[in-house]
């Protein structure tokens, strides 16, 4: 288990005052006290952490959010931002001597601008019902992390969530314009807006991703893009890793990007099938889920070209889908991926690591030997075109040795991307999760810059502290007169 | 003084970097840090006794056609780091320009310098910036701290974005000595459809449709006659002209110029530029190549895309500014007098529609007297000083060309 700091004790002990002046700046029902009521939020998409926290608010605009920021950075409390609690890093985790700060009222859709493509939306607006808002007119937010039904804008820009199709179109911090956040001392900022280019500071780029280290983001303008035509999806399925890594490779350096490019492994590909029926090849080691977008004769062109290529590597099976029904086929074991490992292991750690995909084969082996040498199942789901390595690392959560077990492989593996070129995490973010392994990717140097910047923003660090940097002391700022 | 009569420092390696930043941090003597300066007449002029430049930190150290990935030295001119990943049949996504005509400075853009300056050319529109593409960096720090950011993959979430705050900041935070940009496939055939004759407002409407339309649509422009005449393959339109590019494979371009063609056909007839022709014209875009000529200064405007034809209206009327847009009328090139009085009035126009500007060129002491990027409010310029701080404590990197004072 990774450590948490000590509770501030002056905290807890005031805690009264504090819940009485949150009270006084919140309308009736947007402070939650009360220790039942309290226990939904212990958690988050990381459930083998918990941690009540001092108290919850739910405040309902920008107004507030800064009012409550001013008046815990007055009394010296901890902040931990909350969206939807979906962070599978620990992000949102609790702490006992913070108040956590959820945004999920703030959940309106402010404004449609179809002529100059963005959209400017609450914080707590969840990541599909922004294209919810928008599809009526063709129009869609390209970032889709598989949690979208849930997840909230506000949470995909402290993470810089990822999704499929990210080797298209990006992942959340290229498809933004504008945040309005509050900082740490409860003043309201406006960066960037519906204009492509900010002069000065990269403010946006840096924000995203920050995983709430940095300000409270209120408001988001992300950009919205018209869809293509249509897309569909093709099915190939390989003797072994490395034949299906070659093939990646081939349809990349032929010129096609295709939108969506995910890798399965064999234990992936057996767990969905069990699950989801959706006809993928048993005898298979690996197998790509491809999908290309445009008109029906685009289509055909780049699944044709894409074919070609993919019988160069002697396939067990190549299905191209002929319609809508046949791609939503394909795609349903992928998707169902998380509830099918599910099925055969009630528990299990998703992790995120990137590797180069060069180095995919020789990784997959390395994690085999792995899995064999701690006796736990694990399963590979790979976004092959960026490199972003999913292992599904099942465990029995009621046997505290299969945990420890399970976290230890996970860093292992973690340690292995580095290793060959790669990084801790994709799409998922450091969080609690990750926090102790950044010294395998950053030196202290490295750090300490990073917690420089921190303390730039949050002087104090009462903004989702204990998080994604090792705990020590925050770094000396000097400034020149 | 400037950078032509300081002394130059040209260290060939990222320790020799360091060890020049190290000393200057140790005597506090500002340095000017540059690539090839082929852009030090961008934003405000530098006061420092020495020039740190990278144009000797040079050469590719890594290209991975499959994964997408190049990463060359900071001092690599970037015609070469083009040229190689051409020899693959890629890109450079971006579509960096060359202001080197514009500024008048001669000298060829670095790697390094178009990533501090994140400059980005007419496929930004639907494509991203320069920073949406630089996946790692590696950096000296004011205090001679060598770090990275980032890396050598395309998902990358671990740490703090340093590699996005280094980008268009100018050298002011950290020297960069490593990029690693994410690449793309070059399309096998590139066209543009070109409509005359509309004005600024139908122009920037026909560039919203086509935008919005499902062809993809990948830079989106639209030039007054005046400066269409300055570009060769525009000139013989005879007028304005908008246009609107689409590039892809050969079939797909076929067919999607045809679609767009019809989608648009309310503007009129749109003509087709095909692959060199198009390639010429969208360079021009590019590189401000309209306004190469004109005397005075130059700024650049980012808006929203629909803002556009109000700023060039209240520029026109300001100072009768020479002007064009790019990124469908999101970026507005205004030419114009280099007088304090014509730039307020663009800072004016840029403030009126929510957006932004930059100064990108005037004699010298015009840009130490201006805001040549927008002030930051009172309380992100408090970060941001302690942003400068956490990097550069003693404000020996580039000092004031940013900002006044920081």
């Amino acid at each position: 288990m990774i450590a948490q700091p000590e509770p501030k004790k002056d905290v807890l002990a005031r805690r009264d005052a504090i819940v009485a002046g949150l009270r006084a700046l919140l309308p009736p029902d947007g402070v939650i006290a009360e220790p039942l009521r309290l226990k939904p939020y212990e958690t988050d998409g990381l459930s083998a952490y918990r941690q009540v926290p001092l108290v919850v608010v739910l405040p309902e605009t920008t107004e507030q959010v800064a009012a409550v920021m001013a008046f815990c950075h007055r009394e010296g409390v901890r902040v931990v931002p909350r969206g939807a609690g979906t962070s599978l890093s620990g992000g949102a985790l609790p702490m006992a001597d913070a108040v956590v700060l959820g945004l999920m009222r703030m959940n309106r859709i402010l404004d449609i601008d179809y002529a100059d493509r963005c959209a400017v939306v609450q914080a707590g607006v969840t990541n599909i019902g922004i294209t919810q808002a928008v599809q009526e007119r063709g129009f869609f937010y390209a970032p889709d992390p598989s949690s979208q039904l849930a997840c909230m804008i506000g949470g995909n820009v402290n993470m810089n969530s990822g999704g499929a199709h990210c080797l298209r179109y990006g992942v959340t911090a290229n498809n933004l314009l504008g945040l309005r956040v509050v900082t740490v001392e409860g003043e309201v900022l406006d960066i960037g807006g519906a204009h492509m280019d900010a002069a000065g500071y990269d403010w946006l780029g840096l924000l995203t991703g920050s995983e709430g280290q940095l300000a409270v983001v209120t408001e988001v303008t992300v950009r919205i893009l018209r869809g293509p035509e249509g897309a569909r999806a093709m099915l190939a399925a390989f003797r072994s890793n490395e034949i299906a890594g070659a093939c990646v490779d081939s349809i990349i350096a032929s010129g096609i990007i295709p939108v969506a490019l995910e890798f399965m492994d064999r234990p992936a590909i057996h767990a969905c099938e069990a699950f989801a029926h959706a006809g993928y090849p048993l005898d298979a080691e690996a197998m790509l889920i491809i999908e290309v977008e445009g008109s029906p004769a685009e289509q055909d062109d780049l699944l044709g070209r894409i074919k070609d290529i993919c019988n160069r590597y002697d396939p067990i099976s190549l299905k191209v889908s002929q319609s809508a029904e046949e791609s939503a086929a394909i795609w349903k074991g992928r998707k169902g991926a998380f509830g099918a490992v599910g099925r055969i292991s009630p528990d299990y750690l998703c992790m995120d690591g990137t590797i180069p995909t060069s180095r995919l084969p020789e990784v997959l082996g390395r994690i085999g030997a792995m899995s064999a040498e701690y006796g736990l199942q694990v399963a590979n789901i790979f976004h092959a075109g960026d490199g972003n390595l999913h292992p599904l690392i099942m465990f029995d959560a009621n046997d505290p040795e299969s945990f420890r077990k399970a976290e230890h492989f996970g860093a292992d593996i973690l340690r292995l991307c580095v290793e060959v070129g790669g990084c801790l995490t994709g799409e998922h973010g450091v969080g609690v999760e990750k926090r102790d392994l950044m010294g395998v990717q950053f030196t202290e140097i490295e750090l300490d810059q990073q917690r420089r910047i921190k303390s730039a923003f949050d002087p104090g660090w009462l903004l989702n502290p204990s998080k994604v940097f090792p705990l020590k002391a925050p770094p000396a700022l000097t400034q020149a007169a | 003084m400037s950078e032509t009569d300081t002394a130059w420092l040209t260290p060939g390696d990222e320790a020799g970097i360091a060890e020049a930043i190290t000393a200057a941090h140790a005597s506090g003597k500002p340095v000017l840090v540059c690539g090839n300066a082929s852009k030090s007449g961008l934003l405000r002029p530098v006061q420092a006794a020495a020039t740190l430049s990278t144009r000797a930190l040079s050469g590719i150290t890594l290209y991975s056609p499959q994964e997408l990935i190049i990463s060359a030295r900071a001092g690599t001119k970037l015609a070469d780091v083009a040229a190689a990943v051409a020899g693959k049949g890629q890109y450079i996504i971006a579509e960096p320009p060359d202001f080197s005509a514009l500024l008048g400075s001669g000298a060829e853009p670095t790697l390094g310098g178009v990533v501090a300056a994140n400059l980005s050319g007419p496929r930004r529109v639907a494509w991203g910036a320069m920073r949406d593409h630089v996946m790692g960096v590696r950096a000296v720090s004011g205090m001679g701290e060598t770090i990275h950011s980032g890396g050598r993959v395309l998902k990358n979430v671990t740490g703090l974005d340093i590699c996005k705050l280094l980008t268009g900041s100018y050298g002011t935070l950290a020297v960069i000595t490593e990029v690693t940009l994410k690449v793309l496939p070059a399309p096998e055939r590139r066209a543009t459809l070109v409509l005359t004759g509309l004005d600024p407002m139908r122009g920037v409407a026909a560039l919203s449709a086509a935008l919005g339309s499902p062809y993809a649509v990948s830079a989106a422009a639209h030039l007054p006659a005046e400066q269409a005449a300055r570009v060769p393959v525009l000139a013989w339109f005879g007028g304005a002209v908008t246009l609107a590019r689409i590039e892809d494979f050969a079939p797909s371009v076929t067919y999607r110029t045809e679609r767009l063609r019809a989608d648009l056909a309310a503007f009129g007839l749109a003509e087709m530029l095909d692959n060199g022709a198009s390639e010429a014209a969208w360079t021009a875009v590019r590189d401000a190549a309209p306004l190469v000529d004109s005397p005075g200064a130059v700024w650049r405007v980012s808006v929203r895309p629909s803002a556009g034809p109000a700023v060039t209206r209240a520029v026109e009327q300001a100072f009768g500014a020479r002007w064009y847009m790019d990124w469908g009328g999101g970026l507005v090139w205004i030419a114009g007098p280099a007088s304090e009085a014509a730039h307020d009035a663009v800072a004016a126009a840029a403030r009126q529609s929510g957006g932004t500007w930059t100064l990108v060129r005037a004699p010298e002491a015009m840009r130490a007297a201006v805001a040549v990027i927008p002030p930051e409010p009172a309380a992100l310029a408090r970060i941001s000083a302690r942003v400068k701080a956490a990097f550069d404590p003693k404000g020996i990197l580039n000092p004031g060309r940013m900002f006044a004072g920081l």
